[in-house]
């Protein structure tokens, strides 16, 4: 992997209010040198909020923006050395792709021949240097996105700020971006926050993920502790599926229809609780037919999803999902009867039914 | 049974193509006919003379006229540049900072068109009175009126300019890449609203050359009233200066026109080459 070379960025107590709606509440958060932190939550989160405020396109009502040990909290967007890249196509319908490029070297006063090489030499860096003479209506999506980088790149900014960039594009393109801006994030060395509302785009891109609700950060860690410890139920709801499956908790552990999982937060007090199980940690044991049980039920759905399959079954007064190999997911087509069996991997409880 | 819908899909074709040569000719004579009689007239002889240039050779010999002609152009520009400075920046920056006050500054920039120039006239008069004793009673004050005037035609042209864009994206993009409020206008909103820019500023030039009303009631000569006044005295010059602005007109618009075709087809061929490349 390549030295890194970005700077730190703080985001210190960040406040931000739309009249009586509070869009960021106090939020604190530390990108390392290099480091690509995804911002991940649904619409109105606050994560583009946070995202503009660090760009100085919006003024924060309190807090600190530090880029590299400066505050740049009451500096504008002009005088950040930032690059950004936007969810809607933002490059200037007039100019060449070349010339986008070179735009932001012309604002630093570049002389022409050196921003024109400048500018194709990163076009080369994302592949679209032999569209350097066309005109955005010329160009994909896919293209006009890479060229956007490009542009944002050009300027040897201290921070990329990637403003869900890839919603606009089909899947295909989105998933072969999504990891082409990796690379290059990775072979710049830059300092990245990039927001997506997509979880599978923040867990495959991000060397950490920060999960946001209600203008707040509630977990922030590597995608594998976010996916596998969520910290909080709203984080296990939103950051990939959750079966919600009333028990009691006691003791440490709590037991879900006669089988009994580990809590994650052996604090929680004993009593009623949902657990909330990942449909991979569900998996179908044997026939259920003619047997009766709180974990026997009916397959009412299987979709496939390629490798895998997610079987739905109906245990009467709940639905649950099972992530299953495509090729055990087979055995049980929609209208058997089968017996579900919980993996005793540590779950969340969430207490407040 | 091919061979008939084919020979009825010729004939509604044909009829279509007879359709649409009638309305060409009913248009055209509908506007050329007057102003093939406006030259008629204004060339034609005294008596049994034969035809002659003359009142067209003799519009550079009226003072008042050429007066009147070099300040309705003077008053075309300054009014055009005014609204543009005027309103191009208001617009852009109601549409990125204040997107509420929108529907406000549509409702007072669309304002005049409801009010008859003779009624504008009657609340401008005490101004220009003020005006003329202690600022200036030069007629180029006229454009402060004309740029009321012009205000709903260049909103309209102006608006759908820079509906037809990502105003806010694009400028943000650009603030974040360094540039300063003055660069973001000039170099990246100007250039990409620059036909609805044309259109307005022709329309402004259209109006105010046009305009008869105002300038009369608040007793300043331009050229309209300046031909009003001269066909009492002299007819035919007077109809050979109608012409001649008429032309004139016709020749902004063509230029106009040409400009934006070459636009057009500019994106037509950007079009192929997308569907070249997707197709690739």
């Amino acid at each position: 992997m390549p030295e890194r070379s970005g700077v730190e960025v703080r985001l210190e107590n960040l406040q931000r209010r739309y009249g009586a709606v509070v869009a960021l509440d106090d939020l604190s958060l530390t990108i390392a040198p290099g480091e690509l932190v995804a911002l991940l939550g649904p619409s109105g989160c606050g994560k583009t909020t946070a995202l503009r405020l660090l760009a100085g396109l919006e003024d924060a009502d309190g807090g600190r923006v530090v880029i590299g040990g400066e505050d740049v909290t009451g500096l504008p967007a002009n005088r950040r050395n930032i690059g950004m890249v936007f969810q809607a196509y933002s490059l200037f319908p007039h100019m060449v792709a070349w010339e986008n490029v070179a735009f932001g070297l012309q604002m630093r006063g570049v002389g022409l021949a050196e921003r024109k090489k400048r500018a194709i030499d990163v076009l080369e860096l994302v592949g679209l240097s032999r569209f350097a003479n066309r005109y955005a209506s010329q160009m994909s999506g896919g293209q006009q996105q890479r060229v956007a980088l490009a542009r944002a790149l050009a300027i040897s900014p201290q921070v990329l700020l990637l403003d869900e960039p890839l919603s606009a594009l089909d899947a295909k393109v989105r998933s072969r971006l999504r990891d082409e801006i990796r690379r290059i994030q990775l072979e710049v060395g830059i300092t990245t926050l990039f927001v997506t509302h997509d979880q599978e785009e923040a867990l495959a891109i991000a060397d950490r993920v920060g999960v946001m609700q209600s203008g707040r950060l509630e977990q922030l860690g590597p995608p594998m502790t976010v996916y596998s410890r969520p910290a909080t139920p709203f984080v296990a709801d939103f950051v990939g599926l959750t079966n919600r499956i009333q028990g009691t908790v006691s003791r440490g552990s709590v037991d879900v229809r006669g089988a009994t999982i580990p809590l994650v937060d052996s604090s929680v007090p004993d009593g009623p609780a949902t657990a909330l199980v990942r449909p991979e940690a569900v998996s179908l044991v044997g026939n259920g037919e003619a047997q009766e049980g709180p974990l026997i039920g009916t397959v009412i759905a299987v979709a496939f999803l390629g490798a895998t399959s997610r079987v739905t079954v109906d245990l009467g007064d709940i639905t649950v999902l099972a992530q299953l190999p495509t090729s055990a997911a087979a055995e049980h087509p929609a209208g058997t009867r089968v017996k579900l069996a919980l993996r005793p991997d540590p779950v969340l409880v969430d207490s407040h039914n | 049974m091919a061979a008939v819908r084919r020979g009825v899909q010729g004939t509604r074709r044909l009829k279509l193509q007879v359709f649409r040569i009638i309305v060409f000719v009913a248009a055209g004579l509908f506007f050329l006919v007057p102003i093939g009689a406006m030259v008629e007239f204004s060339t034609r002889g005294v008596g049994d003379q034969p035809r002659t240039l003359a009142a067209w050779q003799s519009i550079g010999t009226y003072p008042d006229l050429v007066a009147a002609i070099t300040a309705s152009l003077e008053l075309a520009a300054i009014t055009t540049i005014a609204m543009l400075v005027l309103l191009v920046p208001t617009m852009v920056w109601v549409r990125l900072k204040l997107p509420r006050l929108n529907p406000i500054i549509e409702f007072i920039c669309l304002l005049p068109l409801t009010i008859p120039a003779i009624v504008l006239v009657v609340g401008l008069f005490p101004i220009y009175n003020w005006m003329g004793t202690n600022f200036s009673d030069s007629i180029l004050t006229l454009s402060i009126a004309y740029v009321v005037l012009v205000l709903p035609y260049a909103y309209r042209s102006l608006e759908a300019g820079l509906a037809s864009i990502d105003v806010k994206t694009l400028t943000e993009a650009a603030r974040s890449l360094g540039a300063g409020w003055f660069t973001v206008m000039w170099r990246i909103i100007v250039p990409n609203i620059s036909s609805a820019i044309l259109n307005s500023a022709f329309l402004s030039v259209a109006l105010v050359l046009g305009e008869y009303t105002i300038a009369n009631n608040l007793l300043y000569n331009n050229l309209q009233v300046e031909i009003a006044m001269l066909g009492r005295a002299n007819a035919g010059v007077s109809i050979a200066v109608a012409v001649a602005s008429l032309l004139f007109a016709f020749v902004v618009l063509v230029l106009l026109s040409f400009f934006n075709r070459g636009r057009g087809r500019l994106q037509l061929v950007e079009l192929q080459q997308v569907m070249r490349t997707e197709r690739g």
